[in-house]
């Protein structure tokens, strides 16, 4: 997994509550043999004014003018802006995928759905909740300045603004750990390698009979 | 010191390494694949330069996709065959058993597991799919995970977990005649409620599960996950023996022996203590048909669909308007008069053999009601439809009307060609009758495998009992 420290990035504000996950991948993707390439069907009903699947080049299908990641001036966004509830719905941990492919690398919202928030940090994903009036403060500045930027230090866990504002936020030594170091939960897992062979040790002793 | 459960038991012979905050590592001894998850684990694996751990625990097949028809010619949806494709290449790469589409041993990964002995007692077992629970028949750890915890198996054999609650479900009694597991099954799905075993591992006991043959008692622990819970359990007995005995992937010879040895203990102690228990009568179960979008929206047979101006809470009496609106069926209708135009007899829940030889014990002799635009009966594995066969089974189906198919998991969700049309009704043997499932706009109505043939027959729903 990519390690996570210090990202600075252009930042795009999707102004919605409750976006779910049908809304950030919808369904006909799942058929994707793949965990790439989902970067272009991200939020695929609001990007596009055409219907679409997995078949459909996404090159000739038309975008939708009005949608956020369509405006020239949020071109290159690696951070999201959200509102409450982010990533609710089902646990297709294709939404996740969809999102990084695209370039995110930090979605901060007001809350996030259990499942989203889990599955993205698997996959690289820094998920920050900040609180109401801090979210309503960086919409504000995100829409009024054109190549607004904001610095996620994940060690300081710290989101600066251009302000020269800091907004402190939590994780979970564990997970910050991972993130961190780029560490995937395998390769956590596989630290414990010995433990899982003497287990194995055991079992054949025991339960012979087992594969 | 109390007892411990089955759950207990097996939770704690798997646990590799405590991690602290409630949570284990658990190895996993049983690791089932099919096309539609795994394509990504196999890539990440790729990715990372990574090998699985132990090749052996892992067993594949393709289900999901293929098509139930003539497969000489291949799989005609070009998205369906890459990622049927995908599966071939993957294990071929990697050394993983598979059995093909072409393999008379393919079909539906919960069908072919115990069917090949690959699921044992005592075992975890784990599988990208939800209804991985029917494997807790066994008395094994059986659960469901998602495509990243596909690759973390693959790599490591574990997985990070924490411990569920303990629920027992005692279904206390003899069912009456021409009651089945499905029935109980759905019975407790409407007692409990679709969250009614959420965070928890269910262990069925009690006489009437006790009584249950094998195949049925899959049917029932594959619907566990229909009541939200995280596993379904069933204890050890001579019937769990009696089915393995002999199986390709079982033990043999004095490895047999020492395996029935260990098997024999798994069952709760008896002064084992559970979080939560729920007793059901058996006598009062009657033949269940489901009238909405959740397997708990179920009723009896001389029952009639609810109606939304009876209950008293808002939020619930939205929800079954919505459900009523999309079934296209009005309130206090009896559910006898309710009409359909498709028949599914399949799917992990309901396709062994037993499920046959019980449709076709309805269908003898009769055909299709004229209204019927389509009844399918898709054999959960290629050794049950040769099975059927030999028994004769398939000369009836076909006799009556009804078309005999290739196995898979066909119009249980609609991700192959099978599947039904906006606005048409199915009842249907499989596990969910959410919207769209069947296919958009497909209106479905669980039963069990009698019932479905029974409705079949009629053009409605009856109560098989009078039909027999
Ligand atoms: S038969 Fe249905 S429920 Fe069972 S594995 Fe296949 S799709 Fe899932």
């Amino acid at each position: 997994m990519r390690p996570f420290t210090v990202v600075t990035g252009k930042v795009a504000p999707l102004d919605r509550a409750n976006v779910d996950t049908d809304a950030i991948i919808p369904k006909q993707y799942l058929k994707s043999i793949k965990r790439t390439g989902f970067g272009p069907f991200l939020f695929d009903d609001w990007r596009y004014l055409d219907p679409g699947d997995l078949d459909v080049d996404p090159a000739t299908r038309r975008p939708n003018p009005d949608f956020v990641l369509n405006q020239p001036r949020y071109a290159g966004a690696t951070i999201l802006l959200a509102r409450e509830n982010f990533g609710c719905g089902s646990s297709r941990e294709h939404a996740v995928w969809a999102l990084s492919d695209y370039g995110f690398r930090a979605v901060i919202a007001t809350s996030f759905a259990d499942i989203f928030f889990n599955n993205s940090f698997k996959n690289g994903l820094l998920p920050i909740a900040l609180g109401r009036d801090v979210m309503d403060r960086l919409f504000a500045q995100a829409q009024a300045c054109e190549g607004y930027a904001l610095t996620v230090d994940l060690p300081a866990q710290r989101v600066r603004a251009p302000d020269g504002a800091e907004y402190a936020f939590e994780i979970d030594a564990f997970r910050k750990d991972c993130l961190v170091k780029g560490l995937d939960e395998i390769g956590l897992t596989l630290k414990h390698a010995d433990a899982i062979r003497a287990y194995e040790a055991r079992r054949r002793e025991t339960a012979p009979w087992l594969p | 010191m109390a007892g411990k459960t089955l759950y207990d038991k097996l939770w704690d012979a798997h646990v590799v390494t405590d991690l602290g905050g409630g949570s284990a590592l658990i190895y996993v001894d049983r690791h089932l694949l099919h096309e539609v998850t795994s394509p990504q684990a196999f890539e990440g694996l790729r990715l990372a330069g990574r090998k699985p751990w132990r090749l052996a625990a892992n067993l594949a097949v393709a289900d999901h996709n293929v098509p139930t028809t003539d497969r000489s010619r291949g799989i005609a949806d070009p998205i369906s065959r890459a990622q049927i494709e995908a599966l071939d290449a993957n294990c071929a790469e990697f050394g993983i058993t598979e059995f093909r589409m072409d393999d008379a041993r393919q079909g539906i990964v919960h069908v072919i597991g115990p069917e090949q002995g690959a699921t044992l007692p005592g075992m975890t077992v784990v599988c990208g799919d939800s209804h991985t629970s029917t494997h807790g028949a066994f008395g094994a750890l059986a659960f469901g995970i998602g495509t990243s915890e596909v690759e973390h198996v693959l790599a490591t054999q574990t997985l990070v977990q924490k411990k569920a609650k303990n629920m027992r479900v005692t279904v206390q009694g003899e069912v009456a005649p021409g009651i089945t597991a499905k029935d109980i099954a759905l019975a407790v799905i409407g007692r409990i409620g679709t969250a009614g075993g959420t965070g928890c591992a269910i262990e069925f006991a009690g006489e009437a599960i006790e009584r249950l043959s094998m195949e049925g008692r899959m049917t029932v622990c594959n619907m566990a996950i229909e009541a939200g819970a995280r596993a379904g359990l069933i204890a050890v007995d001579q019937t769990t023996l009696d089915y393995l005995r002999g199986r390709p992937f079982a033990p043999h010879g004095a490895l047999w022996e020492k395996a029935v040895a260990a098997w024999r203990e798994l069952r709760s102690d008896a002064d084992a203590s559970f979080d939560r228990e729920v007793v059901i009568e058996a006598r009062a179960i009657k033949p269940q048909v489901t009238w909405g979008t959740s397997p708990e929206m179920v009723v009896p047979v001389d029952a009639r669909v609810p109606d939304p101006a009876a209950e008293t809470d808002a939020v619930k009496r939205a929800g079954l308007q919505r459900a009523l609106a999309y079934m296209g069926l009005a309130a206090n209708t009896p559910i006898v008069d309710i009409a359909i135009d498709k028949v599914f007899i399949g799917s992990c829940t309901n396709s062994r053999i037993e499920d046959l030889r019980a449709a076709a014990a309805v269908v003898r002799g009769r055909r299709l009601a004229p209204n019927i635009k389509q009844a399918l009966v898709v054999p959960g594995s290629g050794l049950i439809k040769r099975q059927a066969e030999a028994e004769g089974l398939h000369r009836i189906f076909l006799e009556a009307g009804f078309e005999w198919r290739e196995p898979g998991c066909s119009m249980c969700l609609g991700m192959n060609a099978d599947r039904l049309a906006p606005g048409e009704r199915c009842a249907s043997t499989s596990n969910r009758n959410f919207e769209g499932r069947q296919g958009a706009g497909g209106r479905t109505h669980l039963v069990s495998p009698a019932m479905a043939a029974a409705a079949a027959v009629a053009g409605h729903f009856v109560d098989v009992r009078d039909f027999q």
